[in-house]
């Protein structure tokens, strides 16, 4: 077989499993980190495809900022449905500014 | 099998992936997450469509996906966002019911 | 037919009926086949539009055909895409008066400063991550600005830096060090600045030129280096306050009190090294009114 098909087809085969995997999982922490690693893979897609700028785009905005902005919304979901977001804890943090 | 129809696939599949996770899963953050990857099945298409064999692919559906992708994480910390929201006055309904 | 959303607790009790998404997955893969089959067999009629666009390079000011398409051929879609982001940093702008609160458990969760960028110690901090940052983000700053000048010949451009940049401001938030604050002037200034120079500059081509957004041929290069720098700007602050605003919220609805006072917007002369009054005087007067 030829290589690049090869190539080419292991991708395919990844990504489509780790999409299936990413919405299957009970836990939505993985379901999160399996859409990372996706995004990741499909930032391989694109330099298969001849898009360097797709790519460079894809793996910063797509698999590492949304990753982040998911992450950050499910503490924010997990806190509030045990219940101690709504008293925060005042001694968290002080401010002490350089100067 | 060129690369050509592989691809196609992959796309077809993940728009159909992404599409079921939106009717079918129960949490709206795995909703949003089907969502994306339906964006990115479609993104997969054009950028499939942009490939030539012989000279430089075409730039203008690669610029277009590129603006897909920034709209699409914008869309997606704006639903995030809703979610967050619409999260807390969910709770805030069921205390009040009690 | 559709269940209500679950914004809990990830239960799968709420779940649709076992039959309707086997029916739904079987008419979505019925779908997926028969795009797949029409997709295949459809042969690829060739457009003339990369054939235009190699004619019109090297008019265009730069050799990336990517950048000259969506910074000159096609400069108005760009232009709406900046709005649209800028409409959800509108969206999701912290805002004083809503009954919302910071945490402050998280990394930059104690926002009482009127600068964007400020320097605080966090209990949910990381050191490690802090020691390693004092190297990483001077070289995100490199690299960003590498990849701006680079995207007019080789792959690359203001959304790939900006998003760099909005990565260095994730990570230095985590690190627990430093913390931003999106109501300060700075901020205003960084997240409008893309959309406001770029109709700047499609007006002022137009007085020369008469067609808006149309370059003149020797100043096309140095016009697009120059959107394409604020829209790094802009991109950077708006993907980094979005990340800020859905880490660092505490979403609170109106029936209840909070629990504490709004620590966050007092303002303690100490902590501040350069205050601009009038910011001060507005963030203490919008504090006030929710407590009533």
């Amino acid at each position: 077989m030829n290589f690049n098909i090869f190539i080419d087809g292991c991708l395919v085969i990844g990504i489509l499993t780790l999409a299936c995997l990413c919405l299957a999982t009970k836990n939505l922490f993985t379901a999160i980190v399996l859409f990372v690693s996706l995004g990741l893979l499909i930032a391989i897609a694109w330099v298969r495809l001849d898009a360097p700028d797709l790519a460079i785009a894809e793996a910063a905005i797509g698999a590492g900022l949304t990753g982040a902005l998911l992450l950050a919304t499910w503490r924010q979901m997990r806190e509030r449905a045990h219940g101690n977001a709504d008293t925060p804890n005042k001694s968290g943090g002080e401010n002490v500014s350089s100067p | 099998m060129t690369q050509d129809s592989l691809y196609i696939i992959a796309s077809v599949g993940l728009f159909g992936i992404g599409l079921y996770g939106v009717i079918a899963a129960p949490h709206i953050l795995r909703k949003i997450l089907a969502i994306n990857i339906m964006s990115v099945g479609v993104f997969m298409l054009l950028v499939t469509s942009a490939k030539n064999v012989n000279s430089t692919p075409d730039p203008v559906l690669h610029a277009m996906v590129l603006t897909g992708i920034v709209v699409a994480i914008a869309g997606t910390a704006l639903a995030l966002f809703l979610a967050g929201k619409i999260h807390a006055l969910s709770e805030a309904s069921d205390e009040d019911s009690h | 037919m559709f269940q209500a959303p679950d914004f809990k607790n990830n239960s799968y009790e709420n779940e649709l009926p076992f039959a309707t998404r086997v029916l739904c997955a079987i008419v979505i893969g019925a779908l997926g086949f028969g795009l797949i089959a029409a997709l295949i067999l459809t042969e690829n009629i060739s457009s003339s539009l990369p054939a235009m666009v190699q004619q019109k390079l090297t008019q265009s000011g730069v050799q990336n055909p990517v950048t000259a398409v969506l910074l000159n051929f096609r400069s108005y879609d760009t232009l709406l895409e900046i709005g649209v982001l800028l409409t959800v940093a509108v969206a999701m702008l912290p805002n004083a008066n809503f009954n919302s609160d910071i945490n402050p458990d998280m990394p930059g969760g104690n926002r009482s400063s009127s600068h964007l960028v400020s320097v605080v110690n966090s209990a949910a901090g990381n050191p490690p991550l802090e020691a390693f940052l004092r190297w990483l983000i001077p070289m995100i700053i490199v690299m960003a600005g590498y990849m701006l000048w680079t995207g007019t010949a080789l792959p690359g451009g203001a959304f790939q830096s900006g998003a760099l940049l909005a990565g260095a401001g994730v990570l230095a938030q985590l690190s627990g060090r430093i913390q931003f604050c999106f109501t300060s002037t700075t901020a205003k200034l960084l997240l409008t600045i893309s959309l406001i120079t770029f109709v700047m500059v499609a007006i002022g081509v137009a007085t020369t030129t008469g067609v808006v957004l149309q370059y003149p041929l020797e100043l096309a290069a140095p016009l697009i280096l120059l959107v394409e720098s604020a829209a790094t700007l802009s991109i950077a602050a708006i993907l980094l306050l979005s990340y800020n605003t859905l880490a660092t919220q505490v979403f609170e609805s109106p029936s209840e009190h909070s629990t504490f006072e709004h620590s966050a917007f007092d303002n303690q002369p100490s902590d501040v090294t350069e205050t601009s009054a009038p910011n001060e005087t507005l963030q203490s007067q919008t504090a006030e009114d929710p407590k009533s």
